[in-house]
């Protein structure tokens, strides 16, 4: 994974700790104890605090997905909002037309997600960057037509209502629900790591580093890189169906370009190619207007600028985006490695010069 | 005829925008996601400087468009100068932050209400009677006639132009067109501020005709489909396409379903994608294909 060493004085010795999940005895550590935090996290939050808790990981699986395909296999998509828009669409209408419980409706998002994205991954078989992005917007657009077709022809013209999801008597909502999207983003960033310390991942970075050398090197680049929208499109369209029980509500109106946009900028703000820079960028798009909204409000006369918090937000979104893009291409993540080596190295400036970056 | 008018003015539309796609595209490889944003702060500005100088049409226009021209120098000055180089992702993820921007800044300033430049200039849109019972607004019209002054405009700048061949040049060989003293920066500069010119024109005209609010993005993004069934780098290209995509629209909303409109274009994108990735007068190399 060809990571920096994580602490001080700990080199690796075999080939099975380059493979480890988990390095060290801090980082396990570490990692038990925000998981407890986390299992701990509705006993003490604010429905406001946890309503947003929840929008973070629900954002995390999408951010995880395009991290996959964008940032480690290469391809560019520009359909992701259709994808999202797809699995919630066919939870709405699985459970509109024959009231399927969940258990259904999530494997079968899934798989309409996997078909979607074999659709949507063909054109990369035979186009690349900039004409790739554009086919799969054009894809976006489509998806986004059936789905208001479908929408208005069955009379639901301002969107499907979905009741939350019952397991056996109980039904999952609110508090609970929080278990069950904590579930889903740490299955999903196990099958993600998993994937990506495997020959897949190692394909997948051999694609984005050179189609021809990895090509030359035995790696078949058609399969990989449908592979590559398979897996993400399903889990995208999960991430949508998980979102469709969340919110309780389904209309294309949430579907938008700009959903798209935001999950990019999640995937550039976090830092390219980094699983840890898709969930730092689904975290720092998610809160970031309820930052501006504050900010905003804290300035006098609040009230005069409470209508205009929507154009605030966009125009505040689009100048971080632009500043990240040009200031700092490696995202957070660069930042938060430039601090970690900071410290690992202290007090000394630089590293020696082979390796120093990523 | 009814329908050969309507096709002809969705198709005068298409080609104004797509003219900036194709532009900055063959100068400097980068697809502009924010070409509907900046036709739109193109036709914001017309209403301001049209509110400024009441009684003064023509200065307003005239002003309107130095504004819109430099916008475009600055965008590239600015921002997109620093992108040389990066990923295409990069590229093309910084024009759509450009855009959001842009959007943002546009409802920031001018609300997100409906605007009328056309009051706002005190002009009247009478509709002219053509043969075969046709009708025909004053402003598209002017659309298409705008649309022919424009393309002829480009292809007399790009061929005899001295500026012209550089940009050609420049388009062609980076490396050589520099290596020859050609001034890249300048010519990427003067891509992006022509591009905005001519896309801020048909923002312009679409304001005059049918009232000005955000929902010309969605005009700009669909133009992108024409000047891609064209051929990203091919003018000419992108008149057919703009004549494609505009009878395919047209065609659909009026025999199957006017919810159709958004799609049609994209549904001819892809279909180009698919058997002729390149376009129909685009040059074959230039693709990056695998």
């Amino acid at each position: 994974m060809s990571r920096q060493p994580c602490a001080s004085g700990y080199f690796r010795t075999g080939y099975e700790q380059d493979l480890a999940l988990i390095a060290t005895r801090l980082e396990r550590r570490s990692l038990g104890v925000f998981v407890i935090a986390l299992l701990a996290f509705p006993l003490i939050a604010s429905p406001f605090q946890l309503d947003l808790a929840c929008q973070v990981f629900l954002a995390c699986i999408g951010s995880l997905s395009l991290m996959l395909l964008t940032g480690y296999a290469g391809q560019i998509s520009l359909g992701h909002a259709g994808l999202i828009a797809a699995g919630a669409f066919t939870v709405g209408i699985l459970f509109r037309e024959t009231n399927a419980p969940f258990w259904i409706t999530l494997p079968a998002a899934a798989l309409v997600g996997a078909l979607l994205g074999i659709i949507f991954g063909l054109p990369s078989l035979r186009l690349r960057g900039l004409y790739l992005a554009v086919s799969t917007l054009a894809l976006h657009f489509v998806v986004i037509y059936l789905g208001g077709e479908y929408e208005s022809r069955r009379g639901f013209s301002t969107g499907i209502v979905i009741d939350p999801p019952r397991l056996g008597s109980v039904s999952i909502s609110d508090g609970r629900a929080w278990y069950f999207i904590l579930l889903a983003a740490a299955a999903t960033l196990l099958v993600c790591l998993n994937l990506l310390r495997a020959r897949t991942g190692r394909a997948w970075r051999a694609i984005r580093a050179h189609e021809t050398v990895a090509e030359a090197l035995g790696i078949g680049i058609a399969g990989y890189k449908l592979l590559a929208f398979v897996i993400s499109s399903a889990v995208t369209a999960l991430a949508g169906a998980l979102f469709a029980y969340y919110r309780g509500f389904v209309s294309v109106e949430a579907f938008s370009l700009f959903l798209t946009i935001q999950y990019l900028a999640m995937v550039i703000i976090g830092g390219m190619g980094s699983l840890l820079g898709a969930l730092l960028g689904a975290t720092f798009v998610t809160i970031f207007p309820y930052i501006i909204e504050i900010g905003l409000l804290a300035l006098p006369g609040a009230q005069r600028y409470a209508s205009l918090l929507f154009a605030v937000n966009y125009a505040a979104f689009g100048l971080v985006m632009i500043l990240f893009l040009i200031f700092e291409p490696l995202g957070l993540v660069g930042i938060w490695r430039r601090i970690q080596s900071y410290f690992l190295l202290w007090p000394f400036r630089h590293r020696a010069a082979s390796g120093s970056r990523r | 005829m009814q329908l050969i008018v309507n096709i002809t003015v969705l198709a005068a539309i298409y080609a104004l925008l797509a003219c900036g796609y194709v532009l900055i595209y063959r100068v400097s490889r980068v697809m502009n996601m924010a070409h509907g944003e900046l036709a739109m702060l193109g036709a914001y500005l017309l209403y301001t400087t049209a509110s400024l100088f009441v009684g003064h049409p023509a200065t307003a226009i005239a002003a309107a468009v130095v504004l819109s021209l430099s916008v475009g120098v600055l965008v590239y000055l600015l921002l997109m100068r620093k992108m040389t180089g990066e990923m295409v992702l990069a590229a093309i993820l910084t024009t759509i932050a450009i855009g959001i921007l842009l959007r943002g800044l546009i409802v920031l300033i001018w609300s997100a209400a409906q605007q009328h430049p056309l009051q706002a200039l005190k002009f009247s849109n009478p509709s002219i009677e053509l043969v075969g019972g046709a009708r025909i607004s004053t402003c598209a019209a002017l659309m298409v006639v705008m649309t022919i002054l424009v393309y002829g405009g480009l292809f007399a700048f790009l061929r005899f132009g001295r500026w012209g061949v550089r940009l050609r040049a420049g388009g062609q060989n980076p490396l050589l067109a520099a290596q020859r003293g050609i001034n890249l920066n300048a010519i990427y500069a003067l891509a992006w501020g022509l591009s905005t010119l001519t896309g801020s024109i048909a923002g312009m005209l679409i304001a005059l005709d049918s009232g000005l609010d955000q929902t010309m993005v969605v005009i700009g993004l669909k133009a992108f489909a024409p000047a891609l069934v064209g051929g990203l780098d091919s003018l000419i290209g992108a008149l057919a396409g703009a004549i494609i995509v505009a009878g395919a629209e047209v065609l659909a909303i009026h025999y199957i379903d006017p919810l159709l409109s958004d799609v049609v274009p994209f549904l001819v994108l892809i279909a180009t994608l698919i058997v002729r990735p390149w376009g129909l007068f685009g040059t074959r190399e230039e693709l990056d294909r695998v």
